[in-house]
C-alpha cells in the first residue's frame, strides 16, 4: 500500500471517529494523565479495534495485519497528529502479544490475543519491587504449585502503571527456592480480580495516582498461565523488554511535538517569545527534537550488515527522558508565576502535568544511571567494575 | 523516511575509514599534504556532488556526509572542505550555466583547486562581504580584505563572493591566486589542520568571464551554500566527536589508577556515555538531515526556510557535541591530556574552529526561534 493513501485513511478515519462523545479525549491520557477518562479511553480502544488499528504489526495468522515499520510508523504518526490520546491499552498490545507471539502457547495465544486486539482485556506489567527497581535480579516475589498445579503467589510489586483498570497482570517471580539472580524466576499470567490481590494506588507528586503497588498473598492462577518454561522467567522478562522499544516510540515523539506547540502558544500569547534567553531556548527544544527524531528514524532503519548493538536504540531513552525533563522546565519558565496555581486552561495544565511528572521519566524504565551503564558497558564495551 | 544506507554508500564509508586510518596523519610537521590530497582526487571522492551531466559521480549530500565524517574523525588536512564543500556548492548553487560547464570537472579531478570567499567565518550576508567589485569597461575590478580565507597553499583558484559598488547587489568571481595584485599571508592559527591567509585585493584586474554567478540566483544560491556547508561540517564535527570518544575509551581502558583501568570506574563510565549519547544524537541528525536534502533534490520540495531548519538542528547538535567530546578527551585522559603529545588537543582546537565557521549557535538558534516563535 502507498504510505500517502495509508496516511489518508488514517487521518480520515481518526477525523470521523474521534469526535462527538471521544472530542474530550484528544490529547489526554499517556504518562502523567493516566487518569483522564478511563472508562471512556477503554470504549476508545474498541472503537479502535473495530476500525482495525491495533494489531498492525502482529502476523495475520494472530489476527494481525503484518504492516510494514513504514506503515506502522505512519499510523501513529497520524494517529497523534490527530490528537489520539494516550492508549491505555499499550501494555497488552505492545509487550503482552509480542511476547505471547514469540514465547506463547498456541493455546495462550488463543486464550489471550483476542482479548487484547479487541480492547475486552488490559494488561499490567508486574516487574518491578520495592528492593529491585532495575535489578531484576533482586526479585523475591515467590510462586510455586499447588498439587493441582495452579500457580500460587506471594509478594509485592511496585510501579504498576494502570493495574487498577487491568483485568492481568504479567509477574516475574521467584520460583526455585533458594535461587538467586537470574536465575530460578518464572514469567506468569495472573488476573487480577480474586481475593489473594491487593492493589493500592501510589499518589505521585503531580497529585494524581497511575502507578500502584500490588500486593499477592496466595494469589492463584492456572498451571499453564507460565510463559517459558518454569525458572526461565528472566529470558521471557528480557525478551519483553526487547519490544519495549520500537515504532510507539515515534509515536511518541508526536506528542512531544504537541507539548512543545503548547509552550510556544503560550510564549506567543503571554510575551516570552520576546525573551531572548527563553527564544534559544525554545529552539534548542526543536533542536532536540530533531535528534530524537532522527535517532528514531535510524533505529528503525533495516540494517542487516551489522549484528552489533544499535547505538542509536542503546541511546533513546536516555535521550528522550531528558529532553522531555528540559521541556517541562522550559514550560513553566514560559508560564511564568501564574505556574504556581493549577490552571483550568487546558493546555497550561497539559505543560504543569509535564513539569511534574518528566521529573518520573528519567527514573522509570530504567534510571538515567543505569542508562549510562548500560550505554558504557554494551555500547562502548567499558569493564565491568 | 528511509535511512537505511544502500550498499554503495557503506562501502564509500569504510573505504574512506580505511585509507585515511592508513593515509591521515595530522601531526605532521607540514604545511600541505598535496600527496594526500591528490590520492583523494584519484579516488573520485572530489566528484561526488558533481552531476552526471557535468562528468562528476551523481552522488549527493549523504555520500558526502559519509567522506565528510571520517574526515572529521582523522583530522585530515586538504583542500576538500574548500574545493568540494565551499568552491563546488558555490558554483552549483549560484554559478551560471556555463561556468559550471568548464569548472566543476576541473575541481572534481584535480585540475583545478580552489576555495570560496564568503564573509568572515563564511558569512554569505551581502553586508558581511569585505571584498567589493567594481566596473572596468567590459571586465572588472576586486579590491578590499578577506582577512581569513581557508587557505592551505595548495589552491590554484578563489572563488569570491563581492559586493559590487555601483548596483548594489552581489556578484561571484573566479580569479587564479597569481592574479596580479593578489596578495596571500598566511596567519598564526590555533589549529594547525585548518590553515588560514589573510588575503588583499589591491585593484585586481578581471575580465568579463571572471564573473561566474547566474545574477538571478546568486543572492539565494550564496545563502544556501553556506547552509548546505554548515550541514557538511556539521559531519566532520560528528567524526570528530567519535573519535574524541574512541579516544577517551581506549585510554580509560588501559590507564590503571588504584589497582584497576579507571574504565571501570562508574564516574569515568557515565562520563563516555554521555559523550556517545550526544555524538550518536548529533550523528542521527547529520544523516537524517542529508537524507531529507537528498530527497528534497528529487524534487520533494525543502524550501529554504525548512532546509535551514533542519539544518539548524544539525548544526547545534554537532557543534555541542563536538565541543563537549572534545572537553571531555582531555579530562578523560587527565594530566596527559593537556599534553601536545596526546590527540585530544587537536579536535579541542577543530572543535572550537567549526563551533564559530558558517556561524555560531547562538544564530542559529535565533533563526530558528524566528521560524518558530514570530511567524504571523
Amino acid at each position: 500500500m502507498n504510505e500517502q493513501e495509508f496516511r489518508q485513511e488514517v487521518a480520515d478515519w481518526m477525523a470521523t471517529h474521534l469526535a462527538g462523545r471521544f472530542a474530550c479525549l484528544k490529547h489526554r491520557g499517556g504518562p502523567g494523565d493516566e487518569e483522564a477518562f478511563p472508562a471512556l479511553r477503554k470504549e476508545w480502544e474498541q472503537e479502535l479495534a473495530a476500525g482495525g488499528w491495533v494489531g498492525l504489526g502482529w502476523p495475520r495468522e494472530h489476527g494481525g495485519r503484518d504492516l510494514p515499520l513504514a506503515l506502522q510508523l505512519a499510523f501513529h504518526e497520524e494517529y497523534v497528529r490527530a490528537g489520539g490520546p494516550g492508549r491505555i491499552g499499550h501494555i497488552g498490545e505492545t509487550l503482552m502479544a509480542p511476547t505471547l507471539i514469540a514465547l506463547g502457547t498456541p493455546e495462550q495465544q488463543r486464550r489471550f490475543l483476542p482479548g487484547i486486539r479487541e480492547g475486552r482485556e488490559y494488561w499490567a506489567q508486574g516487574y518491578s519491587e520495592p528492593g529491585a527497581g532495575s535489578d531484576l535480579a533482586a526479585i523475591t516475589t515467590r510462586c510455586w504449585q499447588d498439587e493441582d498445579g495452579r500457580w500460587r503467589l506471594q509478594g509485592q510489586k511496585v510501579w504498576t502503571s494502570l493495574a487498577h483498570e487491568s483485568e492481568w497482570i504479567f509477574v516475574v517471580a521467584r520460583s526455585t527456592p533458594g535461587s538467586v539472580g537470574r536465575e530460578g524466576l518464572s514469567f506468569l499470567l495472573v488476573p487480577l480480580d480474586q481475593p489473594g490481590i491487593e492493589i493500592h494506588p501510589i499518589r505521585q507528586m503531580t497529585g494524581e495516582a497511575e502507578f500502584n503497588s500490588v500486593f499477592f498473598d496466595g494469589a492463584a492462577t492456572e498451571a499453564d498461565c507460565i510463559v517459558g518454561k518454569p525458572g526461565e522467567g528472566w529470558k521471557v522478562a528480557m525478551a519483553l523488554l526487547g519490544f519495549e522499544r520500537g515504532v510507539s516510540t515515534l509515536g511518541q515523539q508526536m506528542h512531544f511535538i504537541h507539548e512543545l506547540q503548547l509552550v510556544i502558544d503560550v510564549a506567543r500569547a503571554n510575551g516570552a517569545a520576546r525573551d531572548p534567553a527563553i527564544r534559544q531556548r525554545i529552539a534548542d527544544a526543536w533542536v532536540g527534537l530533531q535528534g530524537l527524531r532522527y535517532n528514531g528514524l535510524r533505529m528503525l532503519e533495516e540494517d542487516t550488515s551489522s549484528t552489533k548493538v544499535r547505538p542509536e536504540a542503546l541511546i533513546y531513552k536516555y535521550a528522550w527522558s531528558n529532553w522531555h525533563r528540559e521541556l517541562g522546565q522550559l514550560a513553566m519558565d514560559v508560564i511564568g508565576v501564574a505556574g504556581d496555581v493549577r490552571s483550568d486552561d487546558d493546555a497550561v495544565r497539559r505543560l504543569q502535568q509535564v513539569f511534574f511528572f518528566s521529573r518520573a521519566d528519567t527514573i522509570y524504565a530504567g534510571t538515567n544511571e543505569i542508562q549510562l551503564n548500560i550505554i558504557a558497558e554494551r555500547g562502548l564495551g567499558m569493564p565491568r567494575g | 523516511m528511509n535511512l537505511t544506507l544502500s550498499d554503495e554508500q557503506r562501502a564509500l564509508q569504510e573505504t574512506a575509514a580505511d585509507f585515511l586510518a592508513a593515509h591521515t596523519n595530522a601531526r605532521k610537521e607540514v604545511d600541505v599534504d598535496a600527496e594526500l590530497w591528490s590520492r583523494i582526487v584519484e579516488l573520485g571522492w572530489a566528484a561526488v556532488q558533481v552531476p552526471e551531466e557535468l562528468d562528476g559521480l551523481g552522488l549527493g549530500p549523504v555520500e558526502l556526509v559519509l567522506l565528510m565524517e571520517e574526515m572529521g574523525r582523522r583530522l585530515a588536512r586538504t583542500p576538500f572542505l574548500a574545493n568540494v564543500v565551499l568552491a563546488q556548492t558555490a558554483l552549483l548553487q549560484a554559478g551560471s550555466a556555463e561556468a559550471q560547464q568548464g569548472a566543476l570537472a576541473a575541481l572534481a579531478y584535480g585540475e583545478r583547486t580552489a576555495t570560496l570567499i564568503l564573509g568572515p567565518g563564511l558569512d554569505a550576508a551581502p553586508a558581511s562581504l569585505t571584498v567589493k567589485a567594481r566596473r572596468d569597461g567590459e571586465g572588472w575590478v576586486l579590491a578590499g580584505e578577506a582577512a581569513q580565507v581557508l587557505d592551505d597553499g595548495l589552491l590554484t583558484h578563489a572563488y569570491v563572493a563581492a559586493r559590487i559598488e555601483e548596483a548594489p547587489g552581489v556578484a561571484l568571481f573566479e580569479l587564479a591566486v597569481d592574479a596580479a595584485g593578489l596578495s596571500r599571508t598566511p596567519l598564526e592559527v590555533w589549529d594547525l589542520t585548518r590553515p588560514q591567509a589573510c588575503w588583499r585585493f589591491d585593484e585586481v584586474r578581471l575580465t568579463a568571464d571572471a564573473r561566474v554567478d547566474d545574477p538571478t540566483r546568486v543572492l539565494a544560491g550564496l545563502a544556501r551554500t553556506r547552509v548546505l556547508a554548515a550541514l557538511q561540517v556539521a559531519a566532520e564535527q560528528v567524526g570528530g566527536a567519535a573519535q574524541c570518544l574512541q579516544l577517551a575509551v581506549d585510554y580509560t581502558k588501559e590507564r590503571v589508577q588504584f589497582g584497576k583501568p579507571v574504565a571501570t570506574f562508574q564516574a569515568v563510565k557515565h562520563r563516555v556515555a554521555e559523550m556517545m549519547v550526544r555524538m550518536e544524537t548529533a550523528r542521527s541528525t547529520v544523516r537524517g538531515v542529508a537524507a531529507r536534502v537528498a530527497q528534497g533534490a528529487q524534487g520533494n520540495g525543502l524550501d529554504d526556510a525548512a532546509l535551514a531548519a533542519e539544518v539548524a538542528a544539525a548544526r547545534v547538535q554537532a557543534t555541542e557535541a563536538y565541543r563537549y567530546c572534545a572537553q571531555e578527551a582531555i579530562q578523560l585522559h587527565g594530566g596527559v591530556g593537556f599534553t601536545w603529545e596526546y590527540d585530544p588537543q587537536m579536535h579541542f582546537k577543530r572543535a572550537q574552529w567549526a563551533s564559530q565557521w558558517c556561524g555560531a549557535t547562538s544564530g542559529w538558534r535565533e533563526a530558528l526561534a524566528a521560524h518558530l516563535l514570530d511567524a504571523a
